[in-house]
Formats: structure tokens, C-alpha cells, sequence
């Protein structure tokens, strides 16, 4: 087994860049970023990937670097890509998520194993929904001895369970999928919620933001620009359209046209994205 | 990021819709027997004419949210036929309740659009009753999964909008005639509870709670009149076609699973 490559973007702090794809076998699901965090008490991962099988090539690729207990597992929403590698790791580890995710894991942990089968086959044969021991109301702050993690909850946004790791020794912002770059945002949460969310994290006192997708580490916070101006264009478009009396239907194949070419898998979410986009403010 | 509806399900919640009302397969893709029993129950063994030249009945062939799946059906009677449609009603095979609702209509309406919730790949009927007193079916096939038991949507902007609140939308007629068709659309703001969804503190299913008929009058003149199950969306929403009648209001009036009734008037917005 190969150690997933990791690239130093501070000092103790790493992120993996993962494949702007869908997960496949192929891929072993490895499409979302995740990060490592280094203390001189031990270790903080962020984000396990979607296979068992990539978790434990990420923790091969901690164990080059370090040899320090890994404290903390810290989930940055409930999205299979992010979470399907927990089970590569074992207690006395402590996984960490927004309040929302245990809930979130127990509603539709089986039903992504199930949907997810036909495209990852054998390789979800391991995967254990594995649901924080520790839970972020709304700030939480986590000590790996000589640095200080600052987690925070946030408002249904990209999910109903987002949180962002802070690591405040070098300024990395751990974003998960509240940020995206080239890979197409993806909304299920509330638009309304991710626009004020992102105005809100864009106020954070950060150096660099290690995005959910996308290349690792981006500019801060310039970082946020391509993913507001779509949901901002998003948004207005469903306003428009339904103010114009546009089906739902027809608006899907409307809302956001003009920003195919910005992004990677348009096709595959932006229709999706519309929908939910529009139901939520067509009750404005 | 992830390739299928978030809004989804857990295998018990399937396990328990498996075992309601009517005996099916809920293999996706192997929903080619489900059919001929649901319309045995359902429509009490009577006939079901060939409809495809009667009535239309539109989706997505993938449903981007298989919880909020856009529908219309449309009645397609050549000019000349002096048939008119009573009643559709729309029947997604493979759900756990397959009778999404029936619509009965007043004399004009020629279309009905709503969104429903999918539970897995399905054939999806409409049956229209025809003043001949007969029965005519159209069939479309969806690709869907997980839409039953969706969690409710993920977002609390809303929190402002009270249960049964409801808001009706006239849409601008171009043509120049006043008795011109029309359309409309009633939203009501409930959670349509399909009763195979978790409660997100106690994790116990919450119990069915929808809304069970709807009625829209134009003046005294019953326009729609809709009787739903638990596969209409949250926040039922209907858009439908009608022939302008001269009142001078919409009346619409709603009852749920728990009895309670919401009721809502409007002024006819004129023609421009």
C-alpha cells in the first residue's frame, strides 16, 4: 500500500489534494481534500476520505512524518468522501463533529453505503459509519500540546453538519466543503445560510484555506471568490426565474448556465443544485 | 463530492416501507410487475385504456432531488373531442404508498404540475378519468432513489414561515381574451411528513403527517381539488391550468392528518 501524498503547507500542518472526480473504485474514493495537523502532544487529522483503504494510506502517510499518537479525528461534515475512512482509525483516537453529524450519519450513513456500492464495489466492504465521540455546539478549541485548534459549527450552509478546523500557530484555515475551487460548489444546505456563512468566514484571521475540493492551499480570502459568485449568480438566477413564474423543472436546466465553463462536473450537480436552490427561495 | 441525492434514507426506513399497503418489488430497475397489481387495487379492477393520446405526464428522466421530483400532467384531447378530463391521479409504483394523490378537476384545467418524493428507480402512472366514464393510463419511468425518507430540507431561513401558510400565485396571460387560459399555483408551507422520516433529536419516525386534500375554488366553482399521500413533497405546491370564470376571487382551503384546515382568499389578478 502506498502512503497518500501529502504536501507540507505550514509548519506541522499538511493537506492531501484529492481528485476533482466522483468516487469510483479506480479512485478509492480519494476525491476530497483532507488535512494533518502536528503537535508536540500529537496529531489531528481533518477529514478521512472515502474508503477505508484511503484512510489507512493517509495514516502510512502521517506515520512517515511522525510518530505521535493520533489524538483527534475531526470530521468536516457528513459527506461519504470525508468520512468513509474513519474506521482507519482506532481509539484511543477521539472523533470530533458539528452537533448535527451523529444524527446526520445515523439518517444516511446506511444509505450511502447502499448508493454507493455500485460505483465503489469491494472497497466499501470495511467502511464503518463512525460518528463523533465529541460534538461542536458552536466553538470548540482542541490542544495538541505547543498549538491550539479552534473549531467552529457552522449554520446550515454546503450541509446541515458543517464545521472548519482553524490552526492558529500558522494560520491554515481548514474550510471542508464550505469552500470549493474548480470543482462545482455543491448545495445541500441552504444557499441563503452558505452566502451568510461565507461572508462570515471570510472575516476569519486566516493566511491560507485548505478548500474541501479543489487545489490545496489556496489564497485567503480570495480563496472564497469563484464559489460566491456562483451561488451569488445561483441565487439570483432562481430569484429571477421565479419571480418570472419559471417552472422548477425548466428553471434547473436555466439557473446558473453562465458559469459552466468556471467549473469541473457542472453537469453533474448544477441541475441538482437548482432545484434545491430554487424550493428553498421560492418561500422568500 | 457525492453522485446521489443527500436527502435520503436508512435501510430500516426501506424495510418498513417494503411492508406497507401493496406487495412489490423495490429492485431498482426490476419494476416491471408492480403495475398490473397496484392498478387492480387501486382502480378496483376496472379497465385502463391505452391514454397516450389523451394525457401527457412529464419528468425529469433522473431526478436531480429524488424528494422534490417535478411532475406534470397535461390533458392532450385532440380539438374536437368533446370529452372533458375528471380526474387524474398519479401513481408512483415502486413507493411505498404508490398513490402520490388524485386530482379532481373542474371544467378548463388542462394541466397540473407538483413535485414528489421517489423511493427508487419506478414507473410512474397517470390515470385519467374522462367523461365517458373510462379509464385512461400513461406510464414514464424515473430514476430516483432515497425520496421518501429524506430528511426535511437542511435549511432554518425559514423558521419565520408558519405551518400552513400559504401563497398563491397568478401568472400573466399574454392573450388578449379574458377567458383565455390561465395559470395559477398554491404553495402551503408544511412538512408533508411521510411518516418513514427520523426526528432529528429522538431519532423515532415521525409520524404521517400531510396534507391529506386541498381545494382551490374560482368564485363558487371547484377548480382542483387534490387528494394527497405521503409521496408530495414538503410544502406542497401545485401549478395548474384554468379558464377564467369571471369571479372575482380564489378561495383555497387545506386540511392535514391532523385535522386542522388552513384557508386562504384571493383577488383575480386581471389579464394584462
Amino acid at each position: 500500500m502506498e502512503p497518500l501524498h501529502l504536501d507540507q503547507v505550514g509548519p506541522g500542518v499538511y493537506a492531501h489534494t484529492g481528485e476533482i472526480a466522483l468516487m469510483t473504485a479506480a479512485n478509492e474514493g480519494a476525491i476530497a481534500n483532507l488535512g494533518v495537523v502536528i503537535g508536540n502532544e500529537g496529531v489531528a487529522v481533518v477529514d478521512t476520505g472515502g474508503s477505508v483503504r484511503e484512510g489507512r494510506r493517509l495514516l502510512l502517510a502521517i506515520r512517515q512524518i511522525t510518530n505521535k499518537p493520533i489524538l483527534y479525528v475531526i470530521n468536516t461534515h457528513g459527506h461519504p468522501d470525508h468520512v468513509f475512512g474513519n474506521a482507519a482509525f482506532t481509539p484511543p483516537t477521539v472523533f470530533v463533529g458539528s452537533h448535527n453529524l451523529p444524527r446526520d450519519m445515523l439518517e444516511r450513513g446506511q444509505y450511502y453505503l447502499n448508493s454507493f456500492r455500485p460505483a465503489m464495489g469491494a472497497l466499501l466492504d470495511e467502511v464503518k459509519i463512525v460518528p463523533p465521540n465529541v460534538t461542536v455546539d458552536n466553538e470548540l478549541q482542541l490542544n495538541l500540546g505547543d498549538r491550539v485548534l479552534s473549531l467552529k459549527a457552522w449554520r446550515a450552509s454546503h450541509s446541515a453538519t458543517d464545521l472548519t478546523v482553524f490552526d492558529e500557530t500558522t494560520g491554515v484555515l481548514f474550510a471542508g466543503d464550505l469552500a470549493f475551487l474548480r470543482h462545482i460548489p455543491v448545495l445541500d444546505g441552504s444557499i441563503r445560510g452558505w452566502l451568510k456563512t461565507i461572508d462570515e468566514l471570510g472575516k476569519l484571521p486566516a493566511k491560507m484555506v485548505v478548500p474541501g475540493h479543489g487545489p490545496a492551499p489556496a489564497p485567503w480570502p480570495s480563496g472564497l471568490d469563484s464559489e460566491r459568485n456562483y451561488l451569488e449568480r445561483l441565487q439570483s438566477d432562481c430569484r429571477d426565474l421565479i419571480k418570472r413564474g419559471v417552472p422548477i423543472a425548466t428553471a434547473a436546466g436555466l439557473a446558473a448556465a453562465s458559469e459552466n465553463s468556471h467549473w469541473s462536473l457542472f453537469g453533474d450537480y448544477n441541475a441538482r443544485n437548482a432545484t434545491a436552490a430554487y424550493s428553498e427561495l421560492e418561500w422568500e | 463530492m457525492i453522485g446521489i441525492s443527500f436527502r435520503v434514507s436508512v435501510a430500516i426506513a426501506i424495510a418498513v416501507m417494503m411492508s406497507l399497503s401493496f406487495p412489490r418489488q423495490s429492485i431498482a430497475g426490476d419494476a416491471s410487475d408492480s403495475w398490473q397489481e397496484i392498478a387492480e387495487n387501486v382502480f378496483n379492477g376496472r379497465p385502463l385504456a391505452d391514454g397516450s393520446n389523451l394525457i401527457a405526464l412529464e419528468m425529469p428522466e433522473r431526478a436531480e432531488d429524488a424528494a422534490i421530483v417535478p411532475v406534470t400532467m397535461r390533458a392532450n384531447l385532440t380539438p374536437g373531442d368533446t370529452r372533458i378530463v375528471r380526474s387524474i391521479t398519479l401513481v408512483i409504483d415502486e413507493n411505498p404508498s404508490p398513490v402520490a394523490a388524485t386530482f379532481n378537476v373542474g371544467p378548463g384545467v388542462t394541466m397540473i404540475s407538483t413535485r414528489v418524493r421517489v423511493n427508487s428507480y419506478t414507473k410512474v402512472h397517470a390515470v385519467a378519468e374522462l367523461s365517458d366514464d373510462k379509464l385512461y393510463a400513461i406510464e414514464t419511468y424515473v430514476k430516483a432513489a432515497g425520496g421518501c425518507s429524506a430528511p426535511m430540507a437542511n435549511n432554518d431561513e425559514d423558521e419565520a414561515v408558519k405551518l400552513g401558510q400559504m401563497r398563491f400565485r397568478q401568472f400573466t396571460a399574454s392573450a388578449a381574451r379574458a377567458s383565455a387560459p390561465r395559470e395559477a399555483q398554491i404553495m402551503i408551507h408544511h412538512p408533508n411528513n411521510s411518516g418513514l422520516q427520523r426526528d432529528q433529536v429522538s431519532l423515532l419516525y415521525i409520524p404521517l403527517f400531510i396534507v391529506r386534500q386541498l381545494r382551490v375554488w374560482q368564485g363558487d366553482q371547484l377548480v382542483l381539488e387534490m387528494d394527497g399521500g405521503i409521496s408530495i413533497s414538503e410544502n406542497p405546491n401545485i401549478r395548474f391550468s384554468y379558464l377564467p370564470n369571471g369571479a372575482s376571487a380564489f378561495r383555497v382551503e387545506a386540511i392535514d392528518t391532523k385535522g386542522e384546515v388552513f384557508k386562504g382568499e384571493w383577488p383575480v389578478e386581471p389579464a394584462t
